[in-house]
């Protein structure tokens, strides 16, 4: 079953692209961060400002993707329904991270022992580590496609889905993750912690570009050969893959040369160039069959009726720019950088950090000083 | 097997992410209104209110967020048939709850918990009302979801999908704005329940004891105000059960045989379907709920398994009659019971009363225990809705043992059935801990004095909440 490609199918299979995209930008950092804070932080005041910098918004971020399962749900339930049925045990294990993760902003800080913050600093960092590399190996998988026969029933179970391109995968969104992460802290923070983060940042950026390359390389490779009728030219996600590549590199030269903001933007534009380039290999298909590819999934026979198409359109049109407004918004409330408040053991923070650039580099933003003066 | 599992699975995950929901749609009211009236009356003493209960409300809200997930993906994972069945329909409510209501709660959430001293006091106190009204909301979509399970309306099926004809349907179900009222009741009168317990608390270790006698007061008025409209809705609902789902009220009652002018039972002790031991029934009160009327028809299990098995097949349509019984029981008379209870906490706490509330220690006693009864009446509620569906899992087009993944094997139903079980109980015992500990701590010092408190919080770091 297909039908034409300028229709509410071809719309919702965009939208949802651009759910999980942006999903992977906002909370990409987030995981980011979450996984670098317990390599970068020297103390427990430290690893504090780390998960403040990232409090206002890993909440906010984190309903990016419920609201693109939401809506694969109610745009192509068949999409859903096998997926997340296939990908089984995968999510079960991101679900618990998820948890473990969401749980320890809140606990963490709300006792002093020492091992109750190791723990749940452990639970924190684990927590984000876990998503960070298992939507890389289910985003892989998905374009490499999987066992799908007619039902639509996916039957490979766990073991289907570690394949050595997924691992890859998976491994080449941990990197670009923790950069995106890394270059996120160094923008939030100033001080030891911010030329520490720097310096993650401007290490990561070389593995997160030589593992992307193999990865889209490899991926090419195992899909060139088998049949994608109506796909798009393949020209098109290698195109963005090149475009993500560019970026990472980018990123890693201005992080280098201090330039936060700018490398900020090129990561992120690196994660949107991977994610675009999933959804575009995948189009018009959202589960690729390799056992026939009658039997993959479309956004024709995944798809819900007109009826319920039109009605999402409808709600979608009006409700994401106050969505977007509003989060963007937030960033902008939260713009400023966190210091260490000077009286704080181990403290080598002034106004002006040790890469030289003064704080007000953040913008016209004072740095927010954290001291007893605070509620 | 595997049914049984993802049932299993299902329930102790939902049970157990309704804990938290009704807590935080209620208590993100009650601490914006104790917000407002700082705010409105320039009045320190609610502002320390405000922000005792916002530490409550922060660290059950975190549970409910992350076992909500949970229960969205749950139903791609475990009930793939299901899925496929109702997603034209029931996906639409849930992206909307995810993109109306959601987004709204989380982003306001952060603004609320890191913007004070920063956004305005007006802003901020827009916050707080946000992240009330988002909880509010996302409560009407998942409902309307839930609803139509209960009463499917504006659809028609087609290819063995049910395809949605009229969304203003969907959101116009009767049983929908039912259910909507008399759950978002039931959680403002779980969190006033939570508030006017932990304020009887702290009375009795005679801690602030004039504050929290506000809150008190406030609090229990709120809440015997809120059961009175709970207990009305939910009569309501029972009367329009009575139409939609006629079989979930006989098993209410355990009543076997069609009778008119039917007594309702307020207990049973032995067998519910035969002979009972002892019983204490009121006459002609099941008639009066389920139909208004003294002489009322209400049919029995018996006529309603025949008339069903003729029209949907063979199979028993009878759900499990002393689960249903029994929430059913245990859900009206914990009610009822707070009712007495929030209406006596606010008679006695009056400023022109004889007593004054904070001298009459059993009742304060009393009020701490009651901290539980509204967590156990929503639970049996909602046990009582969904067990009382049974077998369908929409009425009347899907049965339960059709909807489960059929690709998702037993040992995985059982290791993730294992695992959610071990992790909610470790975060369970977690969570009360902290929520016990936030409890029992002493109110913040009025706003402007922190700098003399700051000695005693020792190594804390003030302005970093995470």
């Amino acid at each position: 079953m297909t039908g034409p490609v300028a229709s509410l199918n071809t719309a919702w299979f965009a939208l949802i692209g651009v759910l999980w995209t942006g999903y992977f930008v906002l909370e990409g950092f987030d995981f980011g961060v979450g996984i670098l804070s317990p390599l970068l932080a020297a103390d427990d005041v430290d690893r504090r400002i780390t998960l403040n910098a990232i409090g206002p918004f890993w909440d906010g971020n984190e309903v990016w993707l419920i609201v693109a399962g939401g809506a694969t749900f109610a745009a192509f339930p068949t999409w859903y329904a096998t997926m997340f049925s296939g990908f089984y045990l995968a999510l079960f294990l991101i679900l618990v991270a998820l948890i473990l993760r969401g749980a320890a902003f809140e606990y963490r800080a709300r006792r002093e022992a020492l091992s109750w913050r190791r723990t749940w600093g452990a639970a924190h960092a684990v927590g984000s580590l876990v998503p960070a590399l298992l939507w890389g190996v289910a985003f892989t998988d998905l374009v490499r496609g999987l066992d799908i026969t007619r039902g639509p029933h996916y039957l490979g179970g766990f073991a289907g889905l570690i394949h050595p391109i997924a691992l890859v995968g998976g491994v080449a969104s941990l990197l670009v993750f923790s950069l995106h992460g890394a270059v996120f802290l160094s923008l939030k923070t100033t001080g030891e912690l911010r030329r520490r983060a720097r310096r993650a940042a401007a290490l990561l950026a070389v593995p997160a570009l030589v593992v992307v390359a193999g990865l889209g390389a490899w991926v090419g490779v195992a899909i060139a050969g088998s049949p994608r009728p109506g796909t798009l030219p393949g020209a098109v996600p290698a195109a963005l893959v090149v475009v993500a590549l560019l970026a990472l590199g980018g990123g890693g030269l201005l992080i280098a040369r201090g330039r936060e903001g700018l490398a900020f933007g090129t990561t992120a534009g690196a994660i949107v160039a991977l994610s675009a380039a999933a959804f575009a290999a995948l189009f018009p298909r959202v589960m690729v069959s390799s056992v026939t590819a009658r039997d993959s999934l479309t956004v024709w026979n995944a798809a819900s009726a007109h009826e319920t198409l039109l009605v999402m359109t409808v709600v979608a049109a009006i409700f994401t720019p106050f969505v977007l407004a509003y989060q963007a918004w937030t960033y902008w409330v939260f713009r400023q950088r966190l210091t260490r408040p000077p009286a704080t053991r181990g403290a080598t923070a002034g106004p002006a950090g040790p890469g030289g650039s003064p704080v007000a580099a953040s913008g016209d933003a004072a740095p927010t000083v954290l001291g007893p003066t605070q509620p | 097997m595997t049914e049984l599992l993802d049932r299993w699975q299902f329930g102790v995950t939902i049970v157990y992410h309704f804990l938290f929901v009704p807590l935080t749609i209620g208590l993100g009211v009650l601490v914006a209104w104790m917000q407002t009236l700082a705010y409105r009356r320039k009045d320190p003493d609610w502002d320390r209110l405000a922000r005792f209960f916002g530490r409550l409300f922060l660290i059950n809200f975190a549970m409910g967020v992350v076992t909500g997930i949970v229960q969205e993906f749950q139903f791609g994972m475990n009930w793939s048939n299901y899925s496929i069945f109702v997603g034209n329909i029931f996906g639409a409510p849930l992206a909307m709850e995810g993109l109306l209501a959601f987004f709204l709660e989380s982003t306001f959430l952060g603004l609320w918990i890191f913007g004070r001293g920063r956004l305005s006091e007006r802003v901020h106190l827009a916050s707080i009302w946000l992240v009330a009204f988002g909880s509010t909301v996302s409560a009407l979509f998942i409902l309307a979801a839930n609803a139509w399970m209960q009463h499917p309306v504006g659809y028609k099926i087609v290819h063995h999908k049910a395809l949605l004809t009229d969304i203003w349907a969907v959101f116009a179900n009767s049983t929908l704005w039912e259910e909507f009222a008399h759950t978002v009741l039931a959680a403002f009168v779980t969190a006033a329940m939570v508030v006017v317990g932990v304020s009887a608390w702290q009375m009795l270790k005679r801690r602030d004891v004039r504050i929290f006698a506000r809150a008190a007061s406030l609090a229990s008025g709120f809440a015997a105000v809120c059961l009175v409209a709970t207990i009305t809705t939910g009569d309501m609902q029972a009367r329009l059960m009575d139409e939609q789902q006629p079989m979930k009220m006989a098993a209410a009652e355990a009543l076997y045989n069609t009778a008119s002018g039917a007594s309702f039972s307020l207990l049973t002790i032995g067998n519910l379907s035969g002979q009972p031991i002892f019983q204490i029934r009121v006459p002609h009160l099941l008639s009066l709920i389920a139909d208004l009327s003294y002489d009322g028809k209400v049919e029995g299990i018996n006529q309603l398994q025949k008339a069903e098995a003729k029209k949907y097949g063979p199979g028993s349509y009878v759900p499990v009659i002393w689960l249903t019984y029994w929430s059913f029981r245990l859900m009206v008379g914990l009610g009822i019971l707070m009712l007495v209870v929030a209406a006596w906490t606010w008679w006695l706490s009056r400023k022109r009363s004889r007593w004054r509330l904070e001298d009459c220690r059993r009742t304060l006693w009393v009020l701490v225990a009651c901290i539980v009864a509204p967590f156990a009446a929503n639970t049996f509620g909602w046990l009582f809705t969904e067990m009382g569906r049974q077998p369908w899992i929409v009425y009347g087009l899907m049965k339960t043992s059709q909807a489960f993944s059929p690709t998702v094997g037993t040992g995985s139903v059982i290791g993730t059935f294992a695992g959610f079980t071990v992790l909610y109980s470790v975060l369970g015992a977690v969570d009360v801990a902290l929520m016990r500990r936030a409890a029992r701590q002493s109110l913040d010092p009025p706003a402007g004095e922190e700098g003399a408190a700051g000695g005693a919080k020792g190594e804390e770091v003030a302005g970093l909440v995470y």
